[in-house]
């Protein structure tokens, strides 16, 4: 099912709805890559909170979508892992290591304002 | 209430159907919490290395008894190439295909029983279970 995309002030926020596919999870990416550029944002939020499997596969491409995006200008958190994913998630050896987390779409803006916050502090 | 659940793989789309069958089925058998999304996950990661190297196949999930114990068990099966070394797809981190190397060494940690059965040409079959607790 298609993630639809929000944008909010300087972040983007993709909110997953649904399960998603293999396929599902590849679009969001590319549209993730995409967006970053029409809207020059800084920041993305994946809200993952309805997902109730995160495989190897979704890790691999979250993290690989964090990771373009990281290269296209924006800084990626992942809200919404659930107690009983994170726990699979942890079994299986997925750290999603490099990649911004935080416990739900509050603690996310306000990961991404802290961030950015202190990049403005320090003149950059 | 249904105690089995066949599953065609044949597309990245039915590895969904069969996680959400697997979670369905466990939930009638007795488990909860976590024990769900680790069998549901379990299943996502058999089900897509039947994709990835066999193309097609299928998930059978069955209650499954042994004395007092009382479970899950979950066959996948493919026609496909086969594993020509087992105790390599076993090893964590090891892919032929650019992947992680996470799927079949991991559903072993997730589920109690795991075993797998390969031969070149003759496609692979794993059979894995989990017991109530």
């Amino acid at each position: 099912m298609h993630v639809p995309i929000l944008k909010q002030g300087n972040w983007l926020i993709a909110s997953v709805q649904s399960v998603l596919s293999d396929a599902d999870l590849l679009q969001l990416r590319d549209d993730l890559a995409d967006r970053v550029g029409q809207f020059r944002s800084r920041g993305v939020i994946i809200d993952v909170t309805v997902l109730d499997v995160i495989d190897s596969f979704a890790t691999r491409t979250l993290s690989a979508s964090a990771h373009m995006l990281k290269l296209r200008g924006a800084e990626t958190v992942i809200v919404g892992i659930q107690p009983d994913v994170a726990f699979a998630m942890v079994q299986l050896g997925l750290t999603l290591e490099g990649v911004g987390t935080a416990l739900d779409l509050e603690e996310g803006l306000a990961y991404l304002d802290n961030l950015f916050k202190r990049e403005i502090e320090h003149g950059r | 209430m249904e105690d089995e659940a066949r599953v065609p793989i044949n597309s990245s789309a039915d590895i969904v159907t069969a996680r959400q069958k697997g979670r369905t089925l466990a939930m009638d058998l007795g488990f909860d919490g976590s024990d769900l999304t680790l069998i549901a996950t379990a299943i996502s990661e058999v089900a897509r290395n039947i994709i990835t190297h066999a193309k097609r196949g299928e998930i059978i999930i069955l209650s499954s008894n042994h004395g007092s114990k009382h479970g899950i068990l979950v066959i996948a099966r493919d026609e496909g190439p086969g594993i020509p070394d087992v105790e390599r797809a076993m090893q964590y981190g090891y892919s032929t295909n650019k992947g992680l190397g996470v799927g079949l060494p991991g559903a072993k940690w997730l589920m109690d029983e795991f075993e797998i059965e390969s031969k070149v040409g003759n496609g692979t079959k794993v059979t894995m279970k989990k017991w109530l607790k």
